[in-house]
């Protein structure tokens, strides 16, 4: 059973065309892996979901259209969304960029699950975000994001730019997320992807390529090749 | 009623109409022509065509026409939004003015100069103020108008002549170009300008450059990836236009036949801001129709503020009414809300319904 | 030494208009994007409403009186002009900067129509008409009004923006605008809270130049405009101590210079504008370009 279902979305930026007419369903459960190499409208159709881009077709979550609401009302619903560039307010302290995201009736028990998954976030609450190192960023972002009520996380490469340690890590309290919470995860590591998403949408020039089972997509050399531009040997070994 | 204008020539005219430098020829030809025609147009006109009144006003226009289209080179084609447009026109009126009444220069010398002055200013300017993107660009400029403005009216009055401004020189001015009788001699300078621009403008647009400012209009992060300075097309736009403005103030100066501190004030650029937006930005008739309509409305607009049917409305109207920048203000704010693409635009849209699309 | 406290006095009383001016100038360009022309003529309504209550009510009530009517007029316009032309332009960022340019024009020329192009003086209370001996010179008590009033706003804002959730969610968009809004927050009430407060500043503002010039004009708004954006630019735009140390950069560097020469002083601060544009590399946001 899907939680989220987008038919042929649409998506034109500056007067070009950047998806075109895209379908795929989101489960209600687990994760779901969104892939396809650098600029085929991956980040875009993220942005659409959470109403940052105009956008044609339709994308019911729970059965309710979201084309047309406001960036926050889509957010209010129970999207939860951490940016590929990670939107941390480098600012604002660690402790501010939390308070900003806590919904009104804040729950202290909100507060220590996410510090029992990201420790270093209570360390530095004082410190301004923008000193934090990437990965701390990264924590930061997914953290103060699981202050609210959400019932699916859209999350935009998560592991870019980190080594392979802190990568690790952030995947990890991922996957632990994901048990209580699905999420639709952006992601080049197909390390990550092996280990979390049970399934996965492949785009390509704004078009949906290829759907099915994780496990399958990464067994078929030709078709990991031909649609994210890895071969298999290099790419998936983790 | 624009309407029926584009729509009425059978469909053999149309082909011709279509084409951009036969329109322009066409139009060139009209406007080229004007001062031998004795036509009257009652109560647009105060008299006939040829008459020194109607031609001065003719020929205003064409200036404001040609100030527009260099204004749109940086605004409507680049995308940089100047409000320190009014200090090259400043420059060139003036530095020709002071160089023909206080070192005594021929007019062309003096003009000459005038325009390598601007070159270098623009160059310097241009350099700094680039480093600010966008909108801080703006205001950037609009300091640096300010400064020019208050150094041409209180800097030196004797050298500028202060608020009054100063009348040029009159036996440094070609006899061609003196006294009434030869305003249609002016009128034609004034033409020769527009064409000038018209022709540096969209012949600058249509080479490369000029469609790298296209795309930094569109999109400067885009051309950025492509491996080009963006930095460094802006600031040929805005040489060019700053060019292009000088030789538009020299021409107005002949015109009035003295330098007036109004280009230097900040209301002197927002007005061919004005004329870019109502004509349309970035259009290629835009700047042209913006700048002739504006230049007919602005000198007709004191007539009719000062008109006796505004006369006999009660105070509470006329007032406001009596105010020619309110009028200004206020019609600018409805052009932005109701008709975006500008005049240009609103032709276009409904002239490519009757298979004439504006170019 | 007289003549150096006397210009420091009088380059600080201007740096606390341009301050009034510029705060909110530069908090709507952060959190909006929107450079305001109509800003200007926000400072004239203040000083215009603000000078009609002086006119009926004269004394220390007549002054309290014109500074709240001021603060009024001017959040009561911004705020009608974010709701009525800023919000419907909204994703078109240029034709809001096109539009407020269409206000600058028309308001002033409106406020023209209605008290005459002529200045109107400004009769202020005894008690602050006179002087007050700093070290031996003779400066005038509403330069001390104008910088205590400065300075309280400054640190209320400081205030408001640091410990108040509302000022959080300004900082944040002033930094970031979608994410703002991805978290659930509505930012267009940010907007026309912000524009409001920026208004009330201008307003304020308004008044304040009225007593300081012992008058009001219609051009009043408009002349403090560019030094305002000025201020702007040097300070960056959403950071308030930026714009405060910029806009006592500004008051002191033309007052002296304009000491050392007439008219100098005007051309100094755009001296000193290009001079800062020249030895830093970064845009107006502050951050490295």
């Amino acid at each position: 059973m899907s939680l989220l279902e987008i038919a042929d979305l649409r998506v034109s930026l500056g007067g070009s065309a950047i998806l075109h007419g895209v379908t795929f369903d989101v489960a209600a459960s687990g994760v779901t892996a969104l892939l396809g190499r650098n600029g085929v409208g991956k980040t875009t159709t993220a942005k659409a979901i959470l109403g940052l881009y105009a956008s044609a077709g339709s994308i019911r979550f729970d059965g309710r259209e979201l084309i047309g609401l406001p960036t926050y009302a889509v957010a209010r619903l129970g999207i939860g969304y951490v940016p590929e560039d990670r939107g941390v307010f480098s600012a604002l302290t660690v402790a501010e960029n939390m308070r900003l995201a806590e919904p009104r009736d804040r729950a202290t028990a909100a507060y220590d699950y996410v510090y029992e998954l990201f420790p270093v976030l209570k360390h530095r609450a004082a410190q301004s975000a923008g000193t934090l190192s990437g990965g701390e960023q990264q924590m930061l972002a997914i953290g103060r994001i699981l202050l609210r009520p959400n019932r699916l996380l859209v999350v935009d490469e998560p592991t870019k730019g980190l080594s392979p340690k802190v990568a690790a890590e952030v995947a990890h309290a991922l996957k632990e997320v994901a048990r209580t919470v699905p999420i639709l995860l952006i992601e080049q590591n197909l390390g990550v992807v092996r280990t979390m998403a049970g399934r996965s949408v492949v785009l390509d020039t704004g078009r949906v390529a290829h759907r099915g089972e994780t496990r399958d997509l990464l067994a078929n050399p030709v078709l990991t090749n031909q649609l994210l531009g890895v071969s298999t040997a290099n790419g998936v070994s983790s | 009623m624009t309407r029926a204008r584009f729509s009425a020539p059978p469909v053999r005219y149309r082909r011709i109409w279509r084409n951009n430098w036969l329109r322009a020829l066409i139009v060139f030809a009209v406007l080229y022509f004007l001062p031998y025609s004795t036509i009257s147009i009652p109560g647009v006109f105060d008299g006939p065509l040829d008459a020194p009144g109607v031609l001065q006003l003719l020929a205003v226009c064409l200036v404001f026409a040609g100030l527009a289209v260099s204004y749109d080179l940086l605004f409507g084609h680049t995308g940089v939004m100047s409000f320190g447009h009014g200090m090259f026109v400043t420059a060139g009126m003036y530095v020709t003015t002071i160089l023909v009444n206080h070192a005594g220069y021929a007019l062309f010398t003096s003009a000459a100069l005038a325009l390598a002055v601007t070159l270098i200013a623009s160059l310097l300017l241009g350099a700094v103020a680039l480093r600010v993107g966008g909108i801080g660009f703006a205001m950037v400029t609009l300091a640096f108008g300010q400064a020019v403005s208050i150094l041409v009216i209180s800097g030196s009055p004797q050298l500028t002549g202060g608020e009054q401004g100063q009348t040029l020189n009159s036996s440094a001015v070609p006899a061609a170009l003196d006294g009434v009788r030869n305003t249609a001699n002016l009128y034609w300078i004034a033409l020769a300008y527009l064409v000038l621009c018209a022709a540096a403008v969209w012949g600058l647009t249509a080479s490369t450059p000029g469609r790298v400012m296209r795309a930094i209009h569109e999109n400067e992060r885009r051309v950025e990836v492509l491996g080009l300075n963006p930095y460094l097309f802006k600031l040929l736009a805005f040489i060019v236009s700053g060019l292009l403005a000088a030789g538009g103030g020299i021409v107005y100066l002949l015109l009035l036949g003295g330098a007036t501190p109004t280009v230097s004030t900040s209301n002197f650029t927002l007005s061919l801001l004005v004329m870019v937006v109502l004509g349309g930005a970035g259009r290629r008739w835009g700047a042209i129709v913006g700048g002739l309509v504006y230049g007919y409305a602005s000198q007709s607009l004191t007539r009719v503020s000062g008109s006796s049917a505004i006369a006999g409305l009660p105070g509470i109207l006329r007032g406001p009414l009596e105010q020619p920048l309110f009028l200004l203000g206020a019609a600018f704010v409805l052009i932005v809300f109701f008709a975006p693409g500008g005049l240009a635009g609103r032709l276009a849209a409904k002239t490519t319904t009757t298979g004439i699309k504006e170019g | 030494m007289t003549t150096l406290v006397l210009l420091t006095a009088t380059g600080l009383g201007l740096a606390a208009l341009y301050f009034l001016v510029a705060s909110g100038l530069s908090l709507i360009f952060g959190l909006m994007d929107v450079l305001n022309f109509a800003h200007g003529a926000f400072v004239s309504i203040g000083g215009y409403v603000g000078w009609t209550v002086a006119d009926h009510l004269s004394g220390t009530f007549g002054l309290v009186g014109s500074l709240l009517a001021g603060i009024a007029a001017g959040a009561a316009v911004a705020a009608a002009t974010e709701l009525a032309v800023i919000r419907p332009l909204y994703g078109r960022p240029l034709d809001q900067v096109l539009a407020t340019v269409g206000l600058g024009l028309a308001i002033p020329a409106l406020l023209q129509a209605i008290w005459g192009a002529d200045s109107r003086t400004w009769l202020l209370p005894g008690w602050l008409a006179g002087t007050v001996n700093v070290a031996g010179a003779h400066v005038p008590t509403v330069r001390f009004l104008l910088i205590g009033i400065a300075v309280a706003l400054l640190i209320a804002l400081r205030l408001l923006l640091g410990r108040t959730r509302a000022g959080l969610i300004v900082r944040a968009g002033v930094e970031d605008r979608e994410m703002v809004t991805a978290l659930g927050i509505d930012v267009r009430r940010a907007n026309s809270a912000v524009f409001a407060l920026g208004g009330a500043a201008a307003g304020l503002a308004g008044v304040l130049y009225g007593l300081y010039q012992g008058s009001v004009s219609p051009g009043d708004g408009t002349s403090l405009l560019v030094f305002a954006f000025v201020v702007v630019v040097l300070g960056g735009a959403g950071s308030i101590t930026g714009t405060a140390v910029a806009a006592i950069a500004v008051g002191l560097v033309q007052q002296y210079a304009d000491y050392a020469s007439a008219s100098l002083g005007d051309e100094s601060v755009v001296i000193l504008l290009a001079a800062v544009l020249l030895l830093r590399r970064r845009n107006l946001q502050g951050r490295p370009a």
